[in-house]
């Protein structure tokens, strides 16, 4: 690097571009948030239902006069200005100090939930924890727990930052209709409708979460309780089992993971709200790229050898389940010799797959098989002459808690906001390999137009250089790409397209020439 | 080996390199006295409004050019000697070429006004002007604007996006009226204003005044009138940067004069993009020089061929560009003038809100489609390309808009609308 490149550097020079009533709007939702943790340390909370609505109304007055000051002062259109300037969008000490609040609270969340003030043993609530009490009252009829708290703060910043997301890409109808859809999801199928169906004496069950992403989904308290709660409880297992084998690959082939992804998933729908100040920050490197793919893989291999074990752990031994283990081997012969046939019709498509993905796929396949033999020779809660359970509960604490809430959210300031979607969701990982290889989806890209300027790939969430491809006129179909559209929101120049088109037509590389008759785009 | 040299490292230079690097063995020389390693000039504009860091603006990654042997040399180019074959450097030094790549893209236009070198005075074109934009704008209240085109109204909107006043003089009655018809500069005028820029048709800019420090203190307009401001932005056009070239035989006029080979008057000597001009361009339509990206990127591909013994003539194909005005995208292919030519028709649609507008011109006689200008809608590059090579008529192309649509999903659709109201139109004149 020379001199005069690391001179050009503005960064910090502009961080207060926020005006007086910016920051007094800011000085309010802080006010509101800091009422709610304040009351983890209480052992009662005086008038806890006035306190808690004092909060929420704090947070949402603050958060409407910012959202108005910021975009509605000025005509709708893209509006990324100071984002490397500011200490917060750009890893600075305030994205510093957040990543370390937010990582301490999921910390406490996960594996301290009583010092946040949940009543262990039967004991009452305190502290935050009894701050939700009254209204989980209301829509469960329990208690709260700190799964509560956290599900009803989690869809508050959806809807509030949702809220923020469409003002500020108001002039883009498609960012309109999709934030709506996310925030749809969440405070319906995720935070709501579970709750009622506690207080319906059902099962909780969220319907647009599915295995692997809620990987207790097969085990067996959770088909168990299924099981016993009656016909509607057979109709969440069934649906459940109808959208991973059927809707789900059916969806994704019509219109890519973003069905899902950016769509309709939880996780998704936080990192696409409250996490949008911070998308520019995921790495583009090749190196992340490589990381990426065999993280990912490695972590949905060992999802299914997880759920695998602990399925056949507890089927099959006289307790009453319609599942046999035969039935389950016959269903993993069935699903490789489906592979296998396909592999056959369609040889091409192995030779298109990235060594990565290659192997990743080696990899499950190879797992399943392993599954099945050992599993004829093994005892009843072996596998691979390990103990299913424990098993289960490292996938819990390593994946489910540590990499989903603690990196995965706590790390948005510092890595972007897809960490964990891009590094670590198997749902991620089975959904981008059916839309790599089978899905109509692709993002297109508009002739000779790009100035390869580069804002599609910054503004990328999922660290996809799309540029590399863009200037190149090639599509995009890349299997991590969540189909958020904000390449082509960013695009100054029109140039890309999210399509749903002939699967035939998906990869065209390089369409565009630049040789000796100009601009030549093959048709 | 044969060594291959290149100066300048924009679209033009780098292209070259790359294709020259595909196709051949040769030892290839990127000089630059700008930066070390190629960024798309587009982009300056978002990093100073913080879109974008400097290293987001490099297309490729810092290690591709070792990769791919390309050497990079960091110095200014003093002169160059054709006869010797060399090419010597301001700071001392020379370097020996077999063939020569003059790709020293453009300058700013400044046209001798009294104060136009005073301090916070500058036009926006390299790396080092940002670098002086950023420091010279810094806590400032007001800055003016001289010349209305494309790289004013990016400077405008880097301007206020610090929430420094804008006063933006234009010396015509309407906004890049030389290139656009009055409908579209009208359209994009308001918008202009829209963002609150103090938009000044029919000034002209007569002198730059100093304050007590020595800086830029206020502009005088050729009527008399003073404009206090603290930084002058000059956007009135750039011209070929070959200052260097004056004692090196290489025959130039505005530019570099090259053949439709892009050769230059001196054997092993070739010149692309903005800084070359042809004696005759292939395609009369064009001018003969050409000064935005894609077309550096062509001439970069076609000179790569013939310098690597593959003799290429220049053929860009139908004329398309883009670009964008504040919030409102712009798009065009084929030829849309700012006037209407003898022997042409046109039809001119506009939504209602003034922000989006699609403006059709086709040969009057025979009804052959000319040229579309789009504004807050995106047309698809390929679909255009194709009716501009099979010259279809304006009708065909009206009745099949939809397969030229690209806007993302849920877009309001405007293609029935426009449909109707050309078909109203063109009954009236039939
Ligand atoms: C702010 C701005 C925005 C633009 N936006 C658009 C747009 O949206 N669309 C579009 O089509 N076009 C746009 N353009 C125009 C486009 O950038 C140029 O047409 C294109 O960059 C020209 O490329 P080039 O390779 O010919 O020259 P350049 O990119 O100018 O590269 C020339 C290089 O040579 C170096 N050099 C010059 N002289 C010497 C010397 N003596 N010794 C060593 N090195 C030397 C220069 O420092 C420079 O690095 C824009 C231009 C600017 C300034
Ligand atoms: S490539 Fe575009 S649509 Fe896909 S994830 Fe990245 S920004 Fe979103
Ligand atoms: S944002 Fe658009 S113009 Fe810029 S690099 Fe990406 S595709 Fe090209």
């Amino acid at each position: 690097m020379s001199h005069k490149d690391q001179s050009i550097s503005i960064a910090a020079a502009h961080s207060g571009v926020l005006d007086g009533q910016q920051r007094l709007a800011l000085a309010l939702t802080a006010f509101g948030v800091l009422g709610l943790f304040v009351t983890i340390p209480m052992e009662s909370i005086p008038g806890r239902i006035p306190w808690l609505l004092a909060c929420l109304l704090l947070m949402s007055v603050g958060a409407a006069i910012y959202m108005r000051r910021s975009y509605l002062s000025r005509p709708a259109g893209i509006r990324n200005d100071g984002v490397w300037h500011s200490r917060l969008s750009a890893r600075g000490a305030a994205a510093w100090v957040l990543a370390i609040v937010l990582t301490g609270f999921y910390v406490l969340l996960y594996f301290f939930p009583a010092q946040l003030g949940l009543g262990m043993d039967g004991e009452a609530n305190r502290g935050i924890v009894a701050l939700f009490d009254p209204l989980s009252r209301v829509l469960s009829g329990n208690a709260a727990s700190q799964w509560f708290v956290y599900g009803a703060l989690y869809t508050f910043a959806i809807l509030a930052m949702g809220l923020k997301f469409i003002l500020k890409h108001r002039h883009s109808r498609y960012q309109i209709i999709r934030t709506c859809s996310v925030m749809f999801f969440q405070l319906g199928f995720a935070f709501l409708i579970p709750e009622l169906l506690q207080r319906l004496n059902y099962p909780y069950h969220n319907f647009a979460n599915m295995w692997p992403l809620n990987y207790y989904f097969f085990d067996e308290w959770s088909v168990r309780g299924l099981l016993n709660s009656g016909g509607f409880g057979l109709f969440i297992l069934f649906s459940g089992v109808a959208m991973i084998f059927l809707v789900s690959p059916l969806l994704t082939y019509f219109f890519g993971k973003r069905w899902f992804c950016s769509w309709v998933c939880g996780c998704g729908g936080l990192a696409e709200t409250a996490g949008d100040p911070f998308r520019q920050l995921s790495d583009k490197s090749l190196r992340a790229w490589k990381v990426e793919r065999w993280l990912i893989h490695s972590v949905l291999v060992f999802a299914i050898v997880m759920t695998a074990a602990v399925v056949w752990s507890y089927i099959g031994d006289g307790s009453g389940f319609f599942v046999t283990r035969g039935m389950l081997t016959g269903l993993l012969a069935l699903v490789l010799g489906g592979l296998a046939v396909v592999a056959l019709v369609r040889p091409g498509m192995l030779k298109e797959l990235q060594p990565a993905v290659r192997w990743g796929l080696v990899g499950v396949l190879g797992t399943l098989v392993l599954v099945a033999v050992t599993a004829w020779i093994g005892g009843r809660s072996q596998l691979f002459f390990m103990e299913a359970y424990p098993l289960r509960e490292w996938y819990g604490f390593l994946i489910g808690a540590t990499f989903s809430g603690v990196i995965g959210v706590g790390f948005y300031p510092l890595m972007g906001s897809r960490v964990w979607c891009r590094f670590g969701c198997p749902m991620a990982a089975i959904l981008g390999l059916q839309q790599r290889f089978f899905s109509r989806f692709r993002i297109t890209t508009n002739g000779g137009q790009c100035i390869s300027c580069g804002n599609c790939s910054t503004y990328c969430e999922m660290g996809i250089d799309v540029r590399s491809y863009a200037q190149r006129g090639e599509n995009i179909v890349r299997a991590s790409c969540v189909g958020c559209g904000l390449c082509a929101s960013v695009c100054p120049r029109g140039v890309l397209k999210l399509e749903n088109g002939k699967p035939s037509a998906r990869l065209n590389n390089a369409p565009l020439s630049i040789g000796p008759t100009g601009v030549k785009l093959e048709l | 080996m044969k060594h291959v040299v290149i100066i300048g490292n924009g679209i033009s230079g780098i292209t070259a390199a790359r294709e020259i690097r595909k196709r051949s063995d040769a030892r290839i020389t990127v000089i630059s006295g700008e930066s070390a390693h190629f960024f798309s000039r587009t982009a300056l504009m978002y990093v100073y409004m913080g879109h974008m860091r400097y290293q987001d603006i490099k297309p490729y990654a810092d290690d591709f050019w070792a990769k791919n042997r390309i050497e990079l040399k960091r110095a200014w180019v003093k002169s160059v000697d054709t006869a010797a074959k060399r090419v010597a450097f301001e700071d001392g030094g020379t370097m020996a070429y077999d063939a020569l790549l003059i790709a020293t893209g453009s300058r700013t236009n400044k046209f001798g006004w009294p104060g136009q070198d005073l301090p916070g005075v500058q036009g926006l074109y390299s790396l080092q002007d940002l670098e002086s934009m950023e420091r010279d704008t810094k806590g400032i209240g007001r800055a003016v604007i001289v010349g209305g085109g494309l790289i004013g109204v990016e400077m405008a909107e880097m301007l206020l996006s610090r929430r420094i006043g804008v006063t933006f003089l234009v010396r015509e009655d309407l906004f890049w009226g030389g290139v656009l018809p009055q409908q579209e500069a009208k359209l994009i005028g308001r918008h202009i204003a829209e963002h609150g820029v103090d938009l000044r048709f029919n000034t002209e800019l007569d002198s730059i005044l100093p304050g007590a420090d020595g800086r830029v203190r206020s502009v005088v307009t050729k009527s008399g009138e003073e404009i206090v401001c603290q930084f002058v932005g000059i956007t009135t056009g750039v011209s070929p940067n070959i200052a260097f070239l004056k004692d090196s035989g290489i025959a130039c006029d505005r530019g570099v004069l090259v053949s439709e080979y892009l050769e230059t008057s001196v054997p092993v000597v070739y010149a692309a993009g903005d800084c070359a001009q042809f004696r005759k361009h292939p395609d009369p339509e064009r001018r003969s020089v050409e000064q935005v990206w894609y077309t550096g990127r062509m001439m970069g591909a076609t000179v790569a061929r013939t310098i690597t013994d593959e003799r290429t003539a220049y053929a860009p194909g139908p004329w398309f560009n883009s670009a964008k005005f504040f919030d409102i995208e712009y798009q065009t292919y084929g030829w849309v003038r700012n006037r209407l030519m003898p022997g042409q028709a046109e039809y001119y649609w506009e939504h209602p809100d003034g922000r989006l507008a699609l403006h059709l011109v086709w040969n009057e006689e025979d009804r052959r489609f000319i040229g579309v200008n789009a504004f807050g809608m995106r047309l698809r590059h390929e679909v255009f390309d194709r009716w501009l090579r099979e010259d279809v008529s304006v009708d065909h192309l009206v009745e099949h808009l939809r397969e030229a649509n690209f806007d993302p999903e849920f877009f309001a659709q405007h293609v029935k609308a426009i449909a109707i109201s050309f078909k109203r139109n063109s009954a009236m004149h039939a």
